[in-house]
């Protein structure tokens, strides 16, 4: 049942003033599920994602204990066997769109490369099946969509197309890097449900990387909150409100809430003690929730 | 260097504006001294320097003495660096010959970027049709092929070494120009603009006290890079018979000298041309760690 | 959040690219209009500061003071100055540039006669600096730090220090003097001097169309290190500049994504990260080209090339300032023709101009 089983997960960058440690010691085991992972701004959630991609360009550096993908380690593969994982059954999609497609590339041409790459075929073969996966993502008018640039879609759609792109392949693993945060809020709920829709419908393993703690929630099944490079806490998304990490708790108590309305919000004020302590382990045997 | 007072020099806490100052002076003067190839510039340069202002006690011979007797000597234990068609000494040529140099790139490196800053903040900080009519003047001077500019300019002026100067300093300041508006728009709205004004300072105490001090970092790493390059235009005018007139030893001149003896005397045009190849470089090499630790932005190009 | 800031500065830097691309064509025309009318004006000065006096020029030193204020009026030079610039205006564009003192010929007539050898040239160093500085650039970028980086910043730091004219003797000095592997100064030996008729002025070109091999040969073995001198320079701007733009894109995130899906290495590179910079190197290539047209002033000397920028250096050196004002404008036409030109073909190339 588990797809993806991490331990002691570090990546390390050197610099002038001696290592840094951007991901300190990380486990955790992934599913047919939707996995939550919430942080600040560099608590290493992103980069946890790239590692596990085989994405750290030296000088980084990623050690760790374990890093398997259905029993088989990925861990310091070889390029070339790398690149087999990547995009056939690890996949990414990432913030904002305008970036992250190539923008001299027909939109088309992105979606036939991914997949003829792992599927080989014919041209036409993967034509259809760009358009298929375009419709997948339900854009009305894949025809046309294929033809054009990314400059000359929106960012809704843009990730839609993004969104084609990392699945045509049919991977098994998708990890989303804050995929909404750049969009506009009333198309990421649509993107979202799309991305989700999909997931499901394939069962693969989601691993969605954010900050916003509430979305996480809604949308996943289990959370794994991590400040500066380490998992300080892991819940299933239902039992979120009761989170006994202190940061967690902050973070939560940080966000308005309708039914509990404060005059002014807590400021969350961080200790030193969380970047220590022992690393989770406790909860990764749990059983996953239930919905899938 | 005392452990205190580089402990005062490295505070995280400056007590004073001086000590700010003379603290970060001093943490870009570790950054350079960390890129050993633009130490190796500085001390070119630094020799070069001291060639120009010993060089009647370095050089061994007059510049311009000539001897015809011995001309064209290969480079030997009396001459260096060989004697030249006039039986001249080279290398006592090319030791003076740095005065000339250095007096070029120096005069060139003071009024091209000073031109520039004039124009490109002025441009920059009156906005509106000033900005446009000083900006098209320059992109018509930025149009121009540089090299063939400067050479009408000498042919209208007549050749000597003030004309090409000028004609170099003429033709060299349009970059500067751009760059420094380049500045000027992105500081001219900063709040501390807008305070000094509220202050009561006038366009021209803002344009001299808060706007000219920040621009003249990134002047002064553009100005580093382009050494190398008024060198050689210097040296292209020389040869050419555009710059500093005989018997006076301008390298590129001694290069044009050399030219038709190229065959069968090569050290006559060698020398000068390596002596023009190291400077340059320098010129170069200082250049690059000057950016890394003025403009560390531009370093990763 | 500081990648989003960063991503917005792209996002500004790019709409006011397309803004700025999107500029419409009669304001392009007006600006090459203003352009040259600049580029006009400064060569105007330029010759009316002349210390040479022209009207002696014509009519020699022997003439009466009768004869000199007739040549005197009859060159206009009573006017006032806006009108003798509105006539040099009108000169300049029905193509005449005056007379040349020195060959006695319309600078017109010895400028087309010229120019195509100084065309070859610069085409040939253009060609040699593109085909070996865009590889090397992209190489270099893509193994930053590796053995083809340190020798390519080598490479472009010895072509940024060394004098052109410098290079060029020791050039001949070697390879003609020592090593007789090429054909000395001049575009020919002198066997084949006027055999070939001229069609395009190219010598190369020429050569073949006339179908002799021999003449070919012989044309080549004499461009070959003058173009190569060129094209050292080139390919040191060339490769510098390839190589920034390269570093640009390979942090770009599109690139994270061809990684991602799996792409090999070269894939990223050329079919990626390549054609997005091949847009902006269009530009960068221009660029070059023109500056070689410039630079070949030096290199002509040296090798004695029948070319625009000998052709210029000798009329400056005997006072005769039409030819020079003619070269000089032809020269800053090329340029500013050349920017235009490259600017056209960034909106035919950038899908994102469309």
């Amino acid at each position: 049942m588990t797809l993806l089983s991490v331990r002691n997960l570090r990546v390390t960058f050197p610099t002038r003033q001696g290592t840094f440690e951007a991901v300190r010691g990380v486990s955790f085991d992934l599913g047919r599920e939707r996995l939550g992972v919430v942080g600040e701004s560099g608590s290493g959630k992103s980069m946890t994602g790239r590692a596990i991609l085989g994405l750290v360009r030296p000088p980084g550096r990623v050690t760790a204990d374990r890093m398997e993908l259905d029993g088989q380690s990925i861990l310091n593969l070889p390029e070339r066997r790398m690149r087999r994982i990547r995009g056939r059954r690890i996949s990414m999609v990432m913030q904002d769109p305008k970036f992250s497609l190539n923008p001299v590339m027909t939109v088309g041409d992105q979606i036939m490369e991914a997949y003829r790459l792992h599927a080989g075929g014919a041209k036409h073969a993967a034509r259809d099946k760009a358009l298929e996966m375009l419709r997948a993502v339900q854009i009305r008018d894949p025809e046309r969509v294929m033809a054009a640039y990314p400059h000359e879609v929106s960012g809704g759609m843009g990730q839609r197309i993004m969104i084609a792109m990392m699945l045509a392949p049919d991977p098994e693993i998708l990890i989303a890097d804050e995929p909404t945060s750049a969009l506009d809020v009333s198309v990421r709920t649509e993107v979202l449900n799309i991305m989700d829709r999909l997931v499901r419908d394939r069962g693969m393993g989601l691993i969605f990387i954010s900050h916003d703690l509430n979305l996480v929630a809604q949308f996943c099944d289990r959370v794994l909150i991590m400040y500066a490079g380490r998992i300080v806490e892991t819940l299933a998304a239902k039992d979120l409100h009761q989170a006994r990490h202190p940061y967690t708790q902050g973070l939560l108590n940080s966000l308005p809430r309708l039914d509990a309305p404060q005059d002014r919000l807590p400021v969350l004020q961080r200790q030193d003690a969380w970047r220590e302590g022992d690393t989770i382990t406790q909860s990764l045997d749990t059983e996953f929730p239930g919905g899938l | 260097m005392n452990q205190t007072r580089r402990d005062w020099l490295l505070s995280d806490a400056p007590q004073t504006r001086a000590q700010a100052r003379w603290g970060s002076l001093y943490q870009g003067w570790l950054t350079f001294r960390g890129n050993t190839l633009a130490m190796l510039g500085l001390i070119v340069l630094v020799l070069l320097i001291g060639m120009a202002i010993f060089a009647p006690w370095l050089a061994p011979q007059s510049p311009f003495t000539q001897d015809l007797a011995g001309r064209l000597q290969p480079p030997s234990a009396e001459h260096w660096l060989g004697t030249d068609a006039l039986g001249r000494d080279i290398l006592s040529r090319l030791i003076h010959g740095s005065r000339i140099t250095l007096f070029i790139v120096g005069t060139v490196a003071l009024i091209a970027p000073v031109i520039g800053l004039f124009i490109g903040t002025v441009a920059g900080f009156a906005g509106g049709w000033v900005d446009q009519v000083l900006m098209r003047i320059t992109d018509i001077f930025l149009a121009f092929p540089k090299l063939i500019l400067a050479l009408a300019f000498v042919a209208a002026l007549g050749a000597s070494i003030t004309n090409a100067v000028l004609a170099l300093a003429l033709t060299a300041w349009p970059p500067y120009a751009r760059l420094a508006r380049a500045e000027t728009l992105t500081i001219r709205h900063a709040d501390f603009i807008a305070a000094a004004r509220l202050q009561g300072a006038g366009p021209l105490r803002l344009l001299v006290k808060h706007i000219w001090p920040l621009c003249v970092s990134s002047l002064i790493v553009r100005v580093a890079l382009d050494m190398a390059g008024i060198i050689l235009s210097a040296a292209g005018l020389g040869f050419l018979g555009l710059g500093a007139q005989p018997p006076m030893p301008e390298w590129g001149a001694m290069i044009s000298d050399g030219r038709t003896y190229i065959l069968d005397f090569w050290w006559v045009a060698a020398m000068p041309g390596i002596a023009i190849f190291i400077v340059s470089m320098a010129f170069n090499l200082l250049g690059d760690g000057l950016r890394d630790v003025l403009d560390p932005k531009g370093a990763k190009e | 959040m500081a990648a989003t800031d960063i991503a917005k500065g792209q996002g500004d830097g790019r709409s006011a690219a397309r803004r700025r691309r999107a500029r419409s064509v009669s304001g392009t025309l007006l600006s090459l209009a203003l352009t040259m009318l600049g580029l006009l004006l400064i060569t105007f000065i330029i010759g009316r500061v002349m210390p040479i006096d022209p009207v002696l020029k014509v009519v020699g030193d022997r003439a009466s003071q009768a004869q000199y204020d007739a040549a005197y009026q009859a060159m206009g030079l009573d006017r006032p100055l806006y009108v003798q610039f509105a006539r040099y205006l009108g000169d300049v564009l029905t193509g005449d540039f005056g007379r040349s003192i020195s060959t006695g010929q319309l600078v017109v007539d010895d400028i087309l006669r010229v120019f195509p050898a100084t065309v070859e040239l610069a085409t040939l160093g253009t060609l040699i600096g593109v085909l070996i500085g865009v590889p090397l650039g992209v190489i270099a970028a893509a193994r930053r730090g590796g053995i083809v980086d340190q020798v390519a910043r080598v490479v472009a730091l010895v072509g940024y220090s060394m004098p052109i004219f410098w290079l060029g003797l020791m050039g001949l000095l070697v390879f003609y003097g020592i090593l007789g592997w090429v054909g000395g100064p001049g575009r020919q030996g002198i066997i084949y001097d006027g055999m070939i008729p001229t069609v395009t002025g190219l010598i190369l070109v020429d050569s073949l169309i006339a179908g002799d091999w021999g003449a070919f040969q012989d044309a080549f073995s004499h461009i070959i290190l003058p173009a190569s001198l060129l094209g050292y320079f080139s390919l040191a701007y060339i490769s510098r500049m390839t190589r920034s733009f390269m570093l640009e894109q390979l942090s770009a995130e599109y690139i994270t994504t061809a990684r991602v899906k799996g792409l090999s290495e070269r894939a990223v590179i050329w079919r990626h990260a390549f054609r997005n910079i091949s847009i902006p190197l269009v530009t960068v290539i221009a660029l070059s080209f023109g500056s070689l047209l410039e630079g070949s002033v030096l290199t002509e000397i040296i090798f004695s090339w029948p070319g625009l920028g000998q052709y210029i250096t000798k009329a400056l050196l005997s006072g005769d300032m039409n030819a020079v004002l003619g070269g000089t404008v032809v020269v800053g036409t090329c340029f500013v023709l050349l920017n235009i030109l490259s600017d056209i073909l960034y909106r035919v190339l950038d899908p994102r101009s469309k």
